[in-house]
């Protein structure tokens, strides 16, 4: 029995796929020359005013909808006061009564296989607000350099109730956000490009006892390092208390090279940022009208998917989740049932989590870029259904299709000759040449020995270069062997 | 509501303000000063009326979202204290 309960909370800042900045008409496209997107607003020139891109609100109304959450009639921007120089203004502008996105939840799977355990995480809210520019403190001799193009990026800032109990549940929370983001097109889930970076509140305490005091772990950005911070973290936290001291409340970065979490030197007055309604901004106004437009704009949930892969092609809930972990998996998997037929549905699906699934890992692509088309998968598939191949050509067939050495399975079955042999007239003779040839085996298996059996029918298939229809060979050797 | 001394340093090293102690009483007396109209204002009866968050009832006006800002980053960086390599560079911040 473990003695203690982890309790975990995540805030996420998501990236918005806006073309311009939440508050100003600056490019928000990656990785340009040093403060050549930063225009008067972003760099707070004196007697600029911010004007809100709709677009960013158009995201977390999806956001807001896909999650199941109230969306606000009217929410508010507040200024988020702090000193730092990649902030110029001196404050952030976000949003804090009355965010535009209340409530909700999100359904995790977590464990391995059909073993795996649903659980609905809640959510507190999410809110938009601005990014802030990049600090550069090497290289300028004793100076720091600031870049504020990312200054005004628009971020959904997405809060869960404390409700993650394991460093597991907290991956899997974030993998089905990151998955939901990317799926309704808010955001691109670029990690390394920190368009989707994890805050993760951990603390411990007895179980059904009060909350323990929590540390923030800031700025996770891979779903690694969320799990390497947080156990460091607990188990930290195990030994501070049971070593008699008490965690004090503290922000902690998490070193990826030692994989240690170590608390951030505060000032006192960190964390008093004096919010208060933002005076160049008026409330925002989002009607029923505007929620029903987005809400038609939406394209089938991740959840409703599962449901109707389970329904419709008699799938299990892991095979179903597994292929609409990604829209772009989904498409594949729907595009190669569509082509083979319904009823090859759960052939269609083992071959998309299987062959190809390890097949593009291997060679680290992406499904959408896969070498084998939907169409040839169901080429292939409809032939391994009507008996043409076995599972050991069909590898061969797609081996031969992912390079490229064919248009579709057809005409590679025709090329190379691989059709599945189950003609009875054409592999009775040659189990008779191999029995002749192997009298020891068919001794040693009138002896009792089962082992000897499996090795006539490896023989067969060899001298049929594979191409015998197993099943078929089992049947005519005990036929023959007269058992 | 009335503000200490103590109060008017803690918030004047929030905002960045150097303020002498001189200074710091007839801040806090000024503050005082706001706060009395304040306590005036609180005296009205409000149950059942909205909080507003600005001044005018009117609501946000939303731009497209289209890029609409050139590149002025050497007319902007002219004017900078001081520039290297397209940043802004500044004293020395290390957390």
């Amino acid at each position: 029995m473990s003695a203690w309960e982890v309790v975990i909370g995540l805030e996420t800042h998501a990236q918005l796929q806006t073309k311009s900045k939440i508050f100003s008409g600056a490019s928000t496209a990656f990785g340009a020359d040093p403060n050549r997107q930063a225009c008067a607003v972003d760099i707070a020139l004196p007697g600029v005013l911010p004007v809100l891109n709709r677009e960013a609100v158009v995201c977390a109304i999806k956001f807001g909808l896909a999650i199941g959450a109230q969306i606000a009639p009217r929410s508010i921007f507040a200024r988020k006061n702090y000193f730092y120089p990649d902030l110029p203004k001196g404050y952030q502008i976000s949003q804090f009564e009355l965010p535009v996105v209340s409530g909700g939840g999100l359904t995790i799977r977590v464990g391995a296989g059909e073993t795996a355990q649903e659980k609905t995480v809640r959510l507190t809210r999410a809110h938009l607000e601005e990014d802030a520019g990049k600090s550069l403190h090497e290289d300028f001799h004793g100076r720091t350099g600031i870049d504020l193009n990312r200054a005004g990026t628009p971020l959904l800032e997405i809060v869960t109730e404390p409700d993650m109990r394991s460093s597991a549940e907290a991956v899997a929370y974030a993998k089905a956000l990151h998955s939901l983001v990317t799926w309704i097109g808010i955001c691109d889930g670029n990690m390394q490009e920190g368009s989707f970076r994890c805050d993760a509140n951990v603390s411990v305490r007895k179980p059904g006892g009060p909350l323990g005091t929590r540390r923030e772990i800031k700025n996770l950005n891979s779903f690694r390092f969320l799990q390497q911070a947080i156990d460091y973290e607990i188990q930290w936290q195990i030994n501070e208390i049971e070593e008699g001291r008490k965690i004090q409340q503290a922000t902690v970065l998490f070193d990826p090279d030692t994989g240690e979490t170590r608390a951030m030197r505060s000032k006192e007055d960190a964390h008093d940022y004096r919010y208060f309604p933002d005076p160049d901004l008026l409330p925002l106004e989002i009607k029923p009208d505007w929620i029903a437009e987005v809400r038609s704009s939406l394209p089938e949930l991740p959840q409703a998917m599962q449901q109707r892969f389970q329904a419709d092609y008699g799938l299990s809930a892991y095979d179903a989740a597994t292929l609409a972990a990604t829209r772009a998996s989904a498409r594949f998997f729907e595009d190669t049932v569509a082509a083979a037929g319904k009823e090859q549905a759960k052939l269609c699906a083992n071959w998309v989590m299987g062959e190809l699934a390890a097949r593009l890992n291997r060679d680290e692509k992406e499904i959408a870029a896969s070498p084998v088309s939907a169409a040839q998968l169901a080429g292939m598939v409809r032939r391994i259904a009507d008996g043409t191949l076995s599972s050991k050509l069909a590898k061969e067939v797609f081996e031969a299709l992912w390079n490229g050495e064919g248009q579709d399975a057809d005409a590679i079955i025709e090329a190379r000759g691989l059709k599945q042999v189950s003609d009875a007239s054409a592999i009775e003779p040659i189990i008779d040449t191999v029995l002749a040839a192997n009298q020891k085996s068919v001794e040693e298996f009138r002896a009792g020995k089962e082992k000897a059996f499996n090795a006539l029918v490896g023989q067969i298939m060899k001298a049929t270069q594979g191409k015998a229809n197993p099943q078929q060979v089992n049947e005519l050797l005990r036929k023959k062997l007269g058992v | 509501m009335s503000l200490s001394l103590d109060d008017v340093s803690r918030i004047a090293r929030l905002a960045r303000i150097e303020i002498s102690p001189a200074e710091t009483e007839h801040t806090r007396d000024q503050l005082n000063h706001i706060l009395a109209f304040v306590e005036q204002l609180q005296a009205v009866d409000t149950t059942g009326i909205e909080p507003m968050a600005h001044a005018v009832d009117v609501v946000q006006r939303l731009r497209p979202d289209a890029v609409t800002e050139a590149d002025r980053r050497d007319a902007f960086q002219a004017i900078a204290p001081e520039t290297e390599a397209g940043l802004y560079l500044v004293p020395r911040v290390v957390e």
